[in-house]
């Protein structure tokens, strides 16, 4: 007599892929990345990302289990975390204190607010803000890459006990069989002396004994794959990346003997980490395209104003938090306006085409579930 | 006279754990977080706000009678603004190091919340031995509250207590505990803590309901 | 209280918005309690009075002492236009307060004055050390400061830092205006001359904001008070 029509809200069309394979592949595109880091440093790097990555991982098995935090430790998202504050900390960082960023990363920035896809803050940049404030010395102390003997002994900062002071590594530094190493980074070194290093040799990371993270060109190439497979948004690096580069380009041409050229700008510092990896995080970053050329905007005129204008070297992590706080802001005053409707009732077009890329990032090899929407007809 | 004494007991511990000032009604947020960079500031800021919080208590008690309501919020600011000027004074006597680390914050117990608040809601109404007994109350409470924050902020930011050294020479101090921001992570840390104890105990009183109720069913 | 009455209860003999406490209660009542308060805290101001001088006096003598070990004993002055005077209550507009420290014997062992400069969170506050024999700077105290712990309040610690002021030249020119050479913070590592400061490298901001102090404050006193050292040579 009547035909049952099952009543459901959208989503009606289900994405085939999942929170955990997406964290699972921006993992393993990170691993590369690791390896380089680990190629430059040695066992210390290693170190410090296996401490930093399980100590992430154990604080968030705890409160998942305890506090009804959202997530799970499967889902990669701790991973990801934990990988990528060990890559913005010293390779000679004191794995106490790498342990204690990985917790308070996890336990403040995201437990704190619900857990995963909860939190406003991007977690390892929390996590690094809060040791960047608590220990500032160690934070500063780098040492040069592609030291001999790299794979077969710490850096003695390393090995501090917990609580207690990393030794100086500058005697361990000037005892080396190497003459010229600078354990200053290319920014600091802008900063407080001057000196600018070459784009070239920021690009790859490999020149000399530099004491620089992991090379740009290597995580832009990731980053890339990523944004090929559309695990992230390619508008937020490239939005950032532009910005940066203008702003310094400006600056640059007003005074070329006050600023860098922009290149250095762009390639020292982990400002392509910065802009790859962690303003790309989904959960702190706007949905809307519009909002994403806003908030990259955002971070690439603030690590720049920051860097040129601040007592700080570094400003992408600053940067990247304050937008983070800005974003539910930015989605808000861009919101698209929906197909048909205009302001004050008038018809309008749409923004934008409405192209499934525009609606969801996780449309990619979307499928209609047919039989949900057939009318069983009951006789 | 054992009641009275029940009673006594009750009007003092409010202050201390049901009604504590920081940890449960959150008030006088300001000295809490900027003066609690030391296990001794602490203190000292706790027994000034204690001493103006028992004096104006008993004052306010005494005069409860005789103070119209129309103008009782202007005696109380006064009342309360002369004891701490007498603190002010009394502080800077005893020791001048001391004064300048709590700096501004000694002027500022005029508008702590905490002494408003129990002479406008407790003091106006009682007598003054009940009052004097509920302030002490309060004002122990306030002390253990900032007390608490400043041993924490003094272990890990500086690896002392009471300037006594814990770790030897080698401790590596964790510089923003005695930031502001570290006011407010321990403060939060202490929150957490107390909010999870209420819960975890509100949670263990919750079965035993229950099985009282099952048995009235079966 | 004194919302508006409805018409029809204007015929009640009292309306209920009518104050209940008369005026002279009020006003006798806040009077009252005026001069309790004023009692306590004049009396408290008086009792209190010469303990809170002996320990600012105690004070200001510790720190002098500090930056002039030899000193037993100090006077206060200050540097005017025209010459030097003996201090007496608040810094008069356009002269400069500073302390001498004397020595067991009553003679002049050295000048302390105050110096201050931006640092890199407040104004960093100190207090230098002037000896007219060597016309050098020989040592600082910190008056306050709101500098990072742990970077910042390197510059009382760091021993290579604190050995720039062992004699740190401030010498004045032939006219007797200015500094010969302007006291300067220089790179750590790069100090050449008897008048330049070595940064703490990781320090820097602090490390200028100290040089720039003693700076600015020996340029505005020196030329004052070194043609009347003879008037303070000896304790008055």
């Amino acid at each position: 007599m009547s035909a049952r029509i099952e009543l459901r809200t959208a989503p009606h069309v289900k994405g085939r892929r999942t929170v955990e394979k997406i964290m699972q592949q921006v993992v393993f595109s990170l691993l590369p990345i690791c390896l380089f880091f680990i190629y430059q440093y040695g066992i210390s790097a290693a170190a410090l990302i296996i401490v930093v990555t399980a100590s992430c991982l154990a604080t968030e098995r705890l409160f998942v289990r305890q506090g009804g935090q959202a997530g799970d430790v499967s889902d990669w998202s701790a991973t990801i975390t934990g990988i990528l504050l060990a890559l913005s900390l010293p390779p000679g960082f004191p794995l106490w204190m790498g342990a204690v960023a990985g917790i308070v990363a996890i336990a403040i920035g995201k437990s704190l607010f619900g857990g995963i896809g909860r939190n406003v803050f991007n977690p390892a940049l929390v996590g690094r803000a809060f040791v960047q404030a608590a220990f500032p010395t160690a934070i500063a102390s780098y040492t040069p890459s592609f030291l001999p003997g790299r794979f077969s002994e710490f850096i003695p900062s390393s090995l501090a006990l917990p609580f207690m002071q990393p030794a100086s590594t500058e005697a361990w530094v000037k005892a080396m069989p190497i003459d010229a190493l600078t354990s200053a980074t290319p920014l600091a070194k802008w900063k407080f002396d001057g000196i600018v290093a070459g784009a070239d040799e920021l690009l790859t990371s490999l020149a000399g004994h530099m004491a620089v993270g992991p090379s740009p060109l290597l995580i832009l190439i990731c980053g890339a794959y990523l944004a090929s497979r559309r695990y992230l948004d390619w508008r937020i690096p490239v939005s950032i990346l532009g910005a940066a580069g203008i702003t310094a380009l400006a600056l640059y041409g007003f005074d070329p003997v006050r600023y860098p050229n922009p290149f250095f700008m762009l390639l020292s510092g982990g400002l392509v980490l910065g802009a790859v990896y962690m303003a790309t995080d989904m959960a702190t970053s706007p949905v809307t395209p519009k909002g994403m050329w806003v908030y990259g905007a955002l971070i690439g005129v603030l690590t720049v104003v920051i860097r040129y204008y601040s007592g700080l070297p570094e400003g992408v992590m600053y940067a990247i938090l304050i937008a983070n706080a800005a974003s539910p802001l930015i989605e808000k005053i861009t919101q698209p306006t929906p197909f048909g409707r205009g302001r004050g009732g008038r018809v309008r077009r749409a923004t934008y085409p409405l192209h499934p890329s525009y609606i969801s990032r996780e449309e990619d090899g979307a499928s209609a579930p047919k039989k949900l929407f057939k009318p069983k007809v009951k006789s | 006279m054992n009641l009275g004494q029940a009673k006594t007991f009750d009007e003092f511990m409010e202050g201390i754990w049901r009604q504590n000032p920081v940890f449960v009604m959150a008030l006088g947020m300001c000295p809490t977080l900027a003066v609690t960079v030391s296990a001794i500031n602490a203190l000292s800021m706790g027994v000034a706000t204690t001493f103006v919080l028992i004096c104006s208590c008993l004052l306010v008690s005494l005069l409860r009678r005789v103070i119209p309501k129309e103008v009782r919020i202007a005696t109380y600011i006064v009342i309360i603004a002369t004891f701490v000027t007498v603190t002010d004074y009394a502080i800077q006597a005893i020791s001048l190091t001391l004064y300048d680390a709590l700096g501004a914050f000694i002027q500022l117990i005029v508008v702590n919340c905490v002494i408003l608040g129990r002479a406008e809601a407790h003091a106006s109404k009682v007598s003054p031995l009940t009052a004097v007994i509920n302030a002490a109350g309060m004002g122990a409470g306030f002390t253990i509250g900032l007390l608490a924050l400043g041993t924490v902020r003094e272990i890990f930011g500086n690896g002392t207590l009471f300037g006594i050294s814990l770790f030897g020479a080698n401790f590596q101090p964790w510089v923003i505990m005695v930031l502001p921001p570290g006011g407010f992570f321990v403060l939060g840390g202490w929150l957490l803590l107390f909010a999870w104890w209420a819960k975890r105990r509100d949670k263990a009183a919750l079965p035993a309901d229950k099985a009282a109720e099952g048995h009235q069913h079966a | 209280m004194n919302a508006p009455q409805p018409p029809e209860s204007s015929s009640a003999p009292v309306p209920p918005s009518a104050p209940t406490t008369p005026t002279a209660a009020m006003i006798r009542t806040l009077g009252l309690v005026a001069t309790i308060c004023g009692l306590i805290i004049v009396g408290a101001y008086q009792g209190s009075f010469s303990a809170v001088q002996e320990n600012k006096r105690i004070a200001l003598e510790r720190a002098v002492f500090k930056v002039i070990p030899s000193a037993r004993s100090i006077g206060e002055y200050f540097a005017t236009a025209n010459g030097v005077t003996p201090a007496s209550g608040d810094t008069p507009p356009g002269a400069i307060r500073f302390y001498a420290g004397y020595d067991a014997d009553g003679k002049l062992a050295g000048v302390a004055a105050e110096g201050a400069a931006k640092g890199y969170a407040d104004v960093v506050r100190i207090l230098f050390a002037w000896i007219p024999e060597c016309q050098c700077v020989t040592g600082f105290g910190l008056v306050s400061s709101r500098e990072t712990p742990g970077i910042g309040d390197k510059i009382l610690v760091d021993r290579d830092f604190l050995a720039n002021f062992k004699e740190l030249d401030v010498r004045l020119n032939a006219d007797m205006n200015a500094l010969a050479n302007e006291v300067k913070t220089v790179k750590h590592g790069t100090k050449t001359q008897p008048w330049q400061i070595d940064a703490i490298s990781g320090a820097t901001i602090t490390s200028r904001a100290v040089g720039r102090g003693i700076n600015e404050a020996a340029q505005a006193l020196l030329p004052r008070v070194a043609p009347h050292l003879d008037s303070i040579r000896t304790k008055p």
